[in-house]
Order: C-alpha cells, then structure tokens, then sequence
C-alpha cells in the first residue's frame, strides 16, 4: 500500500507541475503582460520599464521558476481587470463554489445512490427502467439549457426560487440542482452495476442463507462494498462540476469562481483565468489521488498490478 | 410445422444474429432513426427550409409557433427577435451540430487511438508516458480551457473544432489503451507475431479490425459530448459566432427574451437534446448487439 501510495503521490505531483507549466504558458502566450500592466496609452520607454520593472525581459525557464515559487504562496500577480492582487479575488469567491459544488454533489448523491440500488434490486423491471430513461436522458442535456428551463418552470411561473444572485442559501438550490443532474447519472450507473455485481456473489447468498432479514443484507453487506468505487467517481466528478461550474454559475450570475472565470475571459484578464485553471486543476489532481487510494485500498488488484 | 422445425435446426449465420439483435433493439433503431432524419435535414437544408436562415424582417419579429394560438403557418415555428424564420434556423443549425460532432470526433479518434493503442501494444516506457498524458490532459478543466483558448485566439467555428479535437482525445486513448491490452494477447495477435509480420501489420490487420466495436462505440459518445461542448461555448458567446444558426448560440441569443417567448430556448434546447440522446441510444446499442453474448 505504501508502495502504491508514493507511486500515486509522485504521478500527482508530476501532473501538477505539468499542469502549472501550461497555466503560465497561456498567459505567456496570450497577451504581453508587460504593455498590459503599463496601461492604455503607454509609450514604449514605459513598457521597457515595466518589462525590465517586472523581470519579463529574463529567461523563460527563470521566469516560470520564479512564478511558479510565487504561485506556490498564492501569490498570482495583480488583475489586469480589478487592478487588485488575483489570489484575494479568487479566495473572496472560492466559498461560493465549493458550497454549490457540495450541495450539487449532495443532490446528486441523494438522487443517484437510492435509485442505483432500486434498479439492482429489480434489475429489468420498470423501476430499472425508469433510472436507466432517467440517466441517458440527464447525459444528453444540455446543462445549460437545462438551467434556463429550471429558471422558467421554478422561477417564473411557479415564483418558487430566485433565479439570479448569490445573496441566500435559496439563491443556489436552482444552480445546485442543475449541476447535480450531470454528475447524477454515472454516479446512478456505477452504484447499479455494483450493487448488481455485489448482489450475485456467495458471501450475499451466504447472508441470506442463514436467515438475515433483506435490509441487514442489503445495507450492511451490499451496499457496504458497492459504495466505495460509487465514493471515488464522486471524488472526480466533483473534480469535473468545479469545472463545469462556470456554465452554471455564468446562468445564474451565482458570483463564484465559476462566473469569475467567465469575467475574466470576456476582459483578457489572462493572470485570473490562469490562476482559476491551476486552481481547478490541483482540486481534481487531489480528489482523483484520493480516489485512487480509495481503490487501491479496496481492491488489492489495483495497487500490485 | 415441418418447415419451422427444419428452419429452426440450421443455425443462422452470423450476418443474421446481428441483423436480428439489431432490429430486436429499441433504442438502437430510434437512435439510428432520429439521427438519420437529423442528417437528412443537415444535408437537404436549402431545400427543406422555407426561408433563408439570415434574412431579416423586423415587422414579423418574434412571432411564436403554431402551437400558441397567434402562430402561423408562414413560420411554423415562429420567428426570433430579428424576425427571422425559426424552423430555418434550426433546420441550418443541424449542419453547425453534425460538423462540429464529426470533425471533433475525427480529430480527437485520431490522436486518442493512436496513443492508446500504441500504450496497449508497447506497454513499459511507451504506457507510461501515455498514461502521464492521459492524466494531465484530465486535470485541465475542458470548458475553462476551451473558453481561455477561444477568446485568445478569436472565435470561429474551425478554431472551436480544432481545440475540442484537441482536448477531447483522453476517452479515445483510455479505451484504446484497456482493448489493446486484452486483444495483444490473443492468439491470433501472438500467432501474428510468430509467422513474423510486422508491427504496423498486426497493428493494423489484426488488432485494429478486431478493436473496432469499441471504437465505434467510443466514438459517437464522444461527438454527443463534442455536439453539447460546442452548444455550451456558443451559449457563453465563445464559440461560433453570430448570424450562425447554431443550435447553443440561438438559446444564447434568445435568453433575454426567454421569460415572455420561452419557444426561443426550449425549441433550440429540445433538437440539441434529441440529436445527442439519439447519437448516445445507437452508441449504447451498437454496444449491447456487438457484445459477445449480445446482452440487451
């Protein structure tokens, strides 16, 4: 396991690194920071200044070095949009994001893991059938689309929800649905051929053999064991809606990281979508590390193969 | 009586297991179905539209369909708020839709297969640079990206194909990688090797023919995720740009409009919805009826 564990840590580590090379060639590559940061109008013995001012006159590799060594103390430079230090913007919307992203993953869950176990209950019945028209219909939707049609059904002709904002808890349960319902339906799909797989072998036969009422089996045997891949595609889909959130998030104006992303793209503010990029990035490295040791914690398979 | 008995003891040909698992499944031959009427649509566009996509006409601005009561027959499904014909539109929008799904999928199948398949056929040193791959590629968030690219580079529809056929290749290679793997074992490939063909032979005459199903099955999950990509980048306003009637693009357009003529969204949202669960059912059937033991 330790083997494993160190094995997956220096493969994170080395994609992390991976990552953050692209990140800074993005913004190298997209604009001159330097004619940015001096402003509109700026004559050319400014720009030199703020070129020479900055060190974007030195190496590549020294530059990506020392911003890299910066980035590492969340120090990303200044908004070329804000005019203010990217790390406070980002942090000062961070909170928004990851508290839709938890409501969205558990709606997701609430929503996927019963249905899941229902249809492995009663594999080939309607209710197997109902989930199975649940999930490819959920993989074909549009999310944003799907976001537009929560706004018209549950903000405007039944007034149940506001539609755009972040100011209340109420404010993010139509964004948490509508990001919810991408992640649900692989989650409702493992949890089903898990439970499937689980249900058919001897130790489950076993238990019902010998007498153990059907929710003991289900829940204390089944269940038990099917959950733990279900934990670890959570893990890295949760990675995916903190990406996928900026459809979402753009929607409903929700004011996270999300819609952030799309400000700053729309105004070339290049050092924020940077910083957003790596942000995300490192989350889903960390719950994709996560996951895997889950799974290699679960299934010895995994961690010697 | 006879003849049944007797039909029933030959054991039918290979050719028509297949035939008969295919029309056997429902959501193959509705995924097919919809898909082809969608293609036909895309195809015979300047013929089926009754107006032109472009043209304007203010004083017929924002008629709704014919469902609603004041809708027309001239514009069936009304008219958007610069008065041009909606079904038009959407019947031009199929062409955006299908050109992007497709191209994306080539580029990307491109790239992903031959990665994979050369991770599953080398193993060692040449999976492990590939599985690297694999992973960077799945930490750098696909819309973000896409978006960051778009608005640096300028929106247009080659561009958005070019970095979605760039980006989306990670499928590809993941399955390619695992099929290659179990195929490369098998005696036919190892009996390849002994008679001493070369690698590009197996790789091409053996293991490629033989890895196809998954392919293919691979291949349209990802044009529907590339259809929905782009529908997503055009909704942002990054992706193709106006007049193009694409499908994301009209719901963008149209969202300040939405609250008093909702047909604006849910007509452009309900065809991009039909074509990707269509496209997704054939995939999901032409996997279940190349299975072995053709499960349904």
């Amino acid at each position: 396991m330790l083997a494993y564990t160190a094995k997956r840590a220096l493969l994170a580590a080395l994609v992390a690194l991976t990552v953050s090379a692209a990140c800074f060639m993005l913004v190298h590559l997209s604009t001159d920071v330097a004619v940015a940061m001096a402003g509109e109008g700026a004559r050319s013995e400014d720009i030199e200044f703020v070129r020479k001012q900055y060190g974007f006159d030195r190496p590549l590799a020294v530059q990506y070095a020392d911003w890299l060594g910066r980035a590492a103390r969340g120090d990303f430079g200044e908004s070329l949009y804000f005019r203010t230090p990217v790390g406070a913007i980002v942090w000062a919307r961070l909170p928004t994001t990851l508290l839709l992203g938890a409501l969205a993953m558990a709606i997701a869950l609430a929503l996927s893991i019963p249905l899941g176990v229902l249809a492995a209950m009663r594999p080939n019945t309607w209710v197997d059938r109902l989930t199975l028209v649940i999930a490819v219909v959920g993989q074909a939707m549009p999310s944003f689309w799907f976001a537009l049609v929560l706004i018209l059904v549950f903000g405007l002709h039944l007034g149940w929800l506001p539609i755009s904002g972040s100011e209340t808890l109420a404010h993010f349960v139509l964004p948490a649905i509508a990001l919810a319902y991408y992640a649900a339906p692989a989650i409702m799909r493992l949890t089903r051929s898990g439970m499937l797989e689980v249900l058919a072998s001897d130790y489950i036969r076993t238990a019902r053999a010998k007498g153990l009422r059907r929710p003991a089996v289900l829940f204390k045997h089944a269940l038990r064991n099917a959950i733990i891949p279900v934990v670890a595609l959570a893990a890295v889909q949760l990675g995916f809606m903190l990406g996928g959130s900026v459809v979402i998030e753009t929607v409903f104006a929700l004011n996270g990281v999300g819609y952030l992303a799309w400000e700053a793209i729309l105004h070339n503010d290049f050092p924020v979508v940077q910083a957003i990029v790596l942000l995300v990035a490192l989350f889903y490295i960390v719950l994709t590390f996560l996951a895997d040791l889950a799974n290699g914690w679960l299934d010895p398979r995994i961690r010697i193969g | 009586m006879a003849a049944v008995l007797a039909d029933e003891l030959v054991a039918p040909s290979p050719g028509a297991l297949l035939r008969r698992r295919v029309l056997g499944h429902t959501g193959l031959l509705i995924g097919a179905g919809v898909l082809a009427a969608v293609v036909f649509m895309a195809l015979a566009a300047p013929l089926l539209a009754p107006y032109d996509p472009y043209d304007q006409d203010l004083a017929r601005r924002l008629i709704p369909p014919i469902w609603h009561g004041e809708g027309t027959w001239a514009h069936p499904l009304g008219t958007d708020m610069l008065g041009r014909d909606y079904l038009s539109r959407l019947i031009y929008g199929a062409r955006i839709s299908l050109l992007i799904g497709f191209a994306v999928m080539l580029i990307s199948g491109l790239i992903g297969t031959a990665l994979g398949v050369a991770a599953g056929y080398f193993g060692g040193k040449v999976d492990l640079v590939v599985t690297y791959l694999i992973t960077v590629r799945l930490a750098l968030p696909v819309v973000l990206v896409a978006l960051a690219i778009v608005a640096l580079v300028g929106s247009s529809l080659w561009l958005v194909i070019l970095v979605l056929g760039l980006l989306k290749w990670d499928r590809f290679a993941v399955v390619m990688r695992s099929t290659t793997m179990q195929v490369r074992e098998l005696d036919y490939v190892v009996a390849a090797r002994a008679t001493g063909a070369s690698t590009a032979r197996i790789v091409l005459g053996e293991l490629l023919p033989n890895v196809a199903d998954a392919l293919v099955v691979v291949a349209t999950l990802e044009m529907a995720s590339a259809i929905l990509l782009e529908a997503a980048l055009s909704f942002l306003g990054l992706g193709v740009q106006p007049p193009l009637p694409s499908w994301g693009l009209m719901i963008s357009e149209a969202k300040s409009y939405m609250f008093f003529s909702a047909w604006l969204i849910t007509i452009p949202g309900a065809a991009l919805l039909a074509l990707v669960l269509a496209i997704n059912l054939l995939g999901d059937g032409i996997r279940d009826v190349t299975a072995p033991e053709g499960r349904n």
